[in-house]
């Protein structure tokens, strides 16, 4: 397994998408609120975390950009996502799932000894 | 598929990244905005609400890093940036910029140009079909190691051996075709049946001869060469069995060679007519005018074909003892014959030019090490500042790239100018005789060594200034850059040792183009025998069809030197039926009447002269008489010997008045020993004077003849007229060869071969002085720039400015010195591996060591002051002060 920071790379891609596709477009500042607040706070994201990945996503064609105005009349880069962004994402929910399935099955054996 | 499309979008990022930047400030910029709005809307103050934003945001310098590292390709930035930074360096300061870039340009492309020549020559395998197993087959005599073959000899040899799959024989003839405008004399060869199957080569149109087409009788038929083809026949395919008239036969066009196909030992032939052996030299067995190739049959080594073929040569010896006695066999590679001459000679101008890449480039290195000395402070600064030492290397690799690919590009374009240069010191002769350099150029070899060449240059530059900085003081030391005053050890032991190295070579080289061009010299002063100017030669030849008998030859010749005479501004004009000066050959074996024969071959040239050759020629009679009028073809037979044969045949008696002849004394070869000529030279300028017997031309007439002219005026302006004076007489003769005497002595092969390889050394030379001299400059100059600091003391405590001088000569004096001593040593030893291609000077002549060392020192001296004086001329104050 990576270290944190990987880890953190790759499942963060998959939630900015997650919010995205709930939210509709967003800000950079706005995606990263939301996470944290949906992580229940144990997520802190900054600068240095968020903006490389939402780079990545948009040169990966996911998600695209768009200056805009944000709720109190500031200039703001408004992402949204894609078709491929939304296929992406179907994706890796599906392969989250069953990861988490097979998982789940080593790390609770009792069920199928009986 | 996201992989590429990212990847895409970063090559793109290279190229936006300004744009970028400062999208991304603006988008941070908002984000740290709104989060101070919230902070505020929580009840913060302002400048908490700002600084806890500042601190919930993170680094924004790292962030910017990060999102700049992923939006383009960091590696390639980096080198961007290196490259920049290099070019940059390298404009600040164009002197040594320049300096560098010329040295390495020459260095390059000197060895570029030699390469090419190596190449083409002996690297690129012969045109043949497995040319390592192709021999070169003659007869052997005491005074030739590789004499010809002749017809009947190579007949049974071809029978009785059993180491050649094939065994064929060539003879480079010279043909006169007939065209509308008269004869021509265009170069030729004969050639046996298997020829070019032998070779493994086949014609591209029409076809090869069938074996035994060469036997006497059968139709007449030619292969012509490529060149031909497109010159006499405009490349036209209906060539084939089309007829062309060559010495007054019919021959009918059987194939057209392959453009590519070569044959150096035959020169530039036309026509490749088959054997026909018929009349004349072929019918007789003592007759040799052949020379032999053959393929090895598999498996059979070199040494064994030698023996066989010896074998089979000693049986013929005991079968016909009166015209085969000594003569023996040699058996070779081919690739050994065509270029035994040539190899060492190249091989000498590639360790030439080897050695002066090798100066350029310890030159540059050494510079670049003095360069680096005075960047310590800046490379220990971007170390303190967090640069990895890959980066720190990166950035040397990248100035020494540069360099390197500035300086073989432009390498390249010198090669090019080179190879145009050097293939002029060569004859159109020559070239003629040397195909393989057809494809002469800066072709894919050329491009791959200069490829390889380039990489070590480049590890040399990046890491000489590398190793030069690693061995250094430490961190503090190098930031405060307080050691000013002690130069660096290490700049100190290797920079000055390559200098001396360098000065040694130039000496090296001095040396040796000092004694090739002395050597030269003498060449061509040397004692010929006969006074070369004010000569106008012209080669006739009289078609057999119009001149059959030795009557008509014989009326020719008088006619034509009749006319001649008549000329204004002519002193006497003779004729010979070969050129002296040109090569020993056309023998003839002779014995002494009145003595015991044991059947042992008397070796001696053999020539038809007029009566008025000898005084034309400005030779000398020593005993007896010369030729004159009287002599003709009803007087009695007489003959003049020259002196060499004189005294080896005639020790200590009167040769005037004996009388020789043929091997079996026939009637008709019986003459009378008239006189003695002084020797001179039949041979090239540095052969031997062999045995020679002179005929009266009238007596032993020829088709072949050499007009020989003593005109008072130009000779040069004479040959036209000669020319016009042999075609008024008859329209049917043809000239060739129309030169005058200093022109045939300066354009002849020897003379050719001394002076293309003293220009060559001598060039080297020059650029190996310029190289050593310029390394001298920057040794002491940097030592200069070095002590400042020390000689405004001196200064500043009263020493003159000529002890200052003292100072810094004395310096570069001791370094001269130790460079001319090592140099002179080596240069013995180069000199005595040369020893063969020197004439008329010893190894280690002092003369010229002694100008060599002269010279060396004079252009020393010049490269010492020039620093010296600015070292003289040095402000103590400033000194002192500066830092």
């Amino acid at each position: 397994m990576g270290d944190k920071a990987e880890v953190l790379q790759g499942t963060l891609a998959l939630m900015i998408l997650k919010t995205l596709e709930s939210m509709g477009a967003q800000h950079g500042y706005g995606i990263a609120r939301r996470i944290e607040q949906i992580s229940g706070n144990m997520l802190l994201l900054n600068y240095g975390t968020l903006y490389p990945c939402l780079l990545k996503l948009e040169q990966e064609g996911a998600i695209t950009s768009e200056w805009g105005i944000s709720d109190n009349n500031r200039r703001a880069k408004y992402y949204k996502l894609t078709r491929t962004g939304r296929k992406q994402l179907e994706k890796e929910v599906r392969d989250w799932e069953q990861t988490t399935a097979i998982l789940g099955r080593f790390l609770s054996p009792g069920k199928e000894q009986a | 598929m996201k992989w590429i499309r990212s990847s895409a979008s970063r090559f793109m990022g290279l190229l936006r990244n300004e744009q970028h930047d400062r999208d991304f400030a603006e988008e941070a910029q908002a984000h740290l905005q709104m989060q101070i709005d919230e902070n505020l809307r929580r009840g913060m103050s302002p400048e908490e609400a700002r600084r806890q934003a500042l601190i919930r945001s993170g680094g924004i310098d790292q962030a910017r890093e990060t999102y700049r590292d992923r939006a383009s390709i960091p590696f390639v930035e980096a080198l961007q940036q290196d490259l920049r930074f290099a070019l940059r360096q390298l404009r600040k300061n164009p002197g040594f910029a320049l300096g560098v870039i010329l040295v390495l340009t020459i260095g390059f492309g000197i060895s570029q140009a030699i390469f090419a020549f190596v190449d083409a020559a002996l690297i690129k395998p012969l045109p043949y079909e497995k040319p390592d197993r192709l021999a070169f087959v003659t007869e052997s005599i005491a005074l030739f190691p590789r004499a010809n073959l002749s017809y009947a000899d190579y007949l049974d040899w071809k029978s009785s051996n059993r180491s050649f799959q094939s065994l064929d024989v060539w003879d480079r003839t010279g043909l006169l075709i007939s065209t509308p405008k008269g004869s021509e004399p265009v170069p030729g060869t004969r050639i046996s049946s298997g020829f070019l199957r032998t070779l493994g080569v086949s014609p591209i149109l029409g076809r090869d001869f069938y074996p035994g087409e060469d036997k006497p009788g059968a139709p007449k038929a030619t292969l012509i060469s490529y060149s031909a083809w497109q010159h006499r026949f405009a490349g036209d395919p209906g060539v084939i069995n089309q007829s062309v008239v060559l010495n007054d036969a019919s021959y009918s066009i059987i194939g057209v060679l392959p453009k590519t196909f070569q044959f150096a030992p035959a020169g530039g032939s036309e026509f490749w007519i088959s054997l026909q052996p018929e009349r004349g030299c072929d019918t007789r067995r003592s007759c040799h005018s052949l020379l032999g190739i053959a393929r090895l049959k598999d498996g059979v080594a070199l040494s064994a074909a030698q023996e066989d073929v010896k074998s089979i040569a000693s049986r013929l010896e005991q079968q016909y003892p009166d015209s085969n006695r000594g003569q023996g066999a040699a058996v070779a590679l081919l690739s050994e014959f065509i270029f035994g001459d040539i190899r060492p000679v190249l091989l000498l101008l590639l360790g030439g030019s080897a050695l002066l890449l090798i100066i350029a480039c310890v030159n540059v290195s050494a510079l670049l090490m003095v360069r680096s000395e005075n960047r310590r402070r800046e490379i220990a600064v971007r170390g303190a500042l967090g640069a990895s030492r890959g980066r720190l290397v990166r950035q040397f690799v990248t100035e020494a790239v540069t360099l390197v690919l500035v300086g073989e590009l432009l390498g390249l374009l010198v090669a090019e100018i080179g190879i145009r240069s050097l293939r002029s010191l060569l004859s159109e002769d020559m070239l003629a005789s040397m195909p393989y350099l057809q494809g002469l150029g800066v072709n894919l070899h050329v491009v791959a060594f200069a490829v390889l060449t380039a990489l070590c240059a480049a590890l040399l530059f990046a890491f000489a200034p590398i190793l030069n900085l690693s061995f250094s003081r430490d961190l503090r030391d190098n930031l405060a850059q307080a050691a000013h005053t002690n130069s660096g050890g290490l700049w100190r032991k290797l920079g000055t040792k390559l200098v001396v190295v360098e000065l040694a070579v130039a000496v090296v080289l001095l040396a040796g183009g000092g004694l090739l061009a002395k050597s030269f010299y003498r060449l061509l002063h040397v004692d010929l025998g006969l006074q070369p100017d004010h000569l106008a030669t012209v080669g006739v030849i009289m078609p057999e069809k119009e001149f059959p008998t030795e009557a008509d030859q014989s009326t020719l010749q008088k006619r034509l030197l009749e006319r001649i005479v008549a000329l204004p501004g002519i002193e006497s004009a003779g004729l010979t039926t070969r050129m002296p000066v040109t090569s020993n050959g056309n023998t003839t074996w002779f014995r002494v009447v009145g003595r015991p024969y044991d059947g042992k071959h008397n070796e001696a040239n053999e020539r038809s002269v007029s009566a008025g050759f000898l005084k034309t020629i400005k030779a000398t009679i020593v005993r007896g008489r010369g030729f004159t009028e009287a002599d003709t073809a009803t007087s009695p037979h007489v003959v003049l010997i020259n002196e060499t044969l004189a005294r080896q045949y005639f020790p200590g008696e009167n040769p005037i008045g004996q009388t020789i002849g043929d091997t079996e004394l026939s009637q008709k070869s019986l003459a009378q020993i008239v006189g003695i000529v002084q020797d001179f030279k039949e041979g090239s300028l540095d052969s031997e004077v062999w045995p020679a017997i002179y005929s009266p031309y009238e007596q032993s007439p020829d088709n072949y003849v050499y007009l020989v002219v003593r005109t008072s005026q130009s000779e040069k302006a004479l040959l036209p007229t000669l020319v016009r004076v042999v075609h008024d007489l008859n329209p049917t003769l043809a000239t060739f060869q129309v030169q005058t005497m200093s022109d045939l002595i300066t354009e002849s092969p020897t003379a050719y071969m001394h002076r293309s390889s003293a220009s060559l050394v001598a060039g080297f030379a020059g650029v190996a002085l310029l190289l050593g001299v310029f390394g001298l400059y920057s040794v002491v100059a940097y030592s200069v720039s070095q002590r400042t600091r020390e000689i405004g003391v001196r200064m500043a405590l009263g020493a003159q400015p000529a002890s200052v001088y003292q100072l810094i000569l004395k310096e570069a004096g001791s370094l001269t010195g130790t460079g001319i001593v090592m140099g002179i040593l080596f240069a013995i030893f180069a000199a005595a591996s040369i020893r063969k291609l020197l004439f008329g000077v010893s190894y280690w002549d002092i003369s010229t060591m002694a100008a060599v060392v002269v010279v060396l020192s004079a252009a020393s001296l010049l490269a010492s002051y020039i620093p010296a004086r600015r070292a003289a001329s040095v402000n103590p104050v400033e000194a002192l002060r500066s830092e």
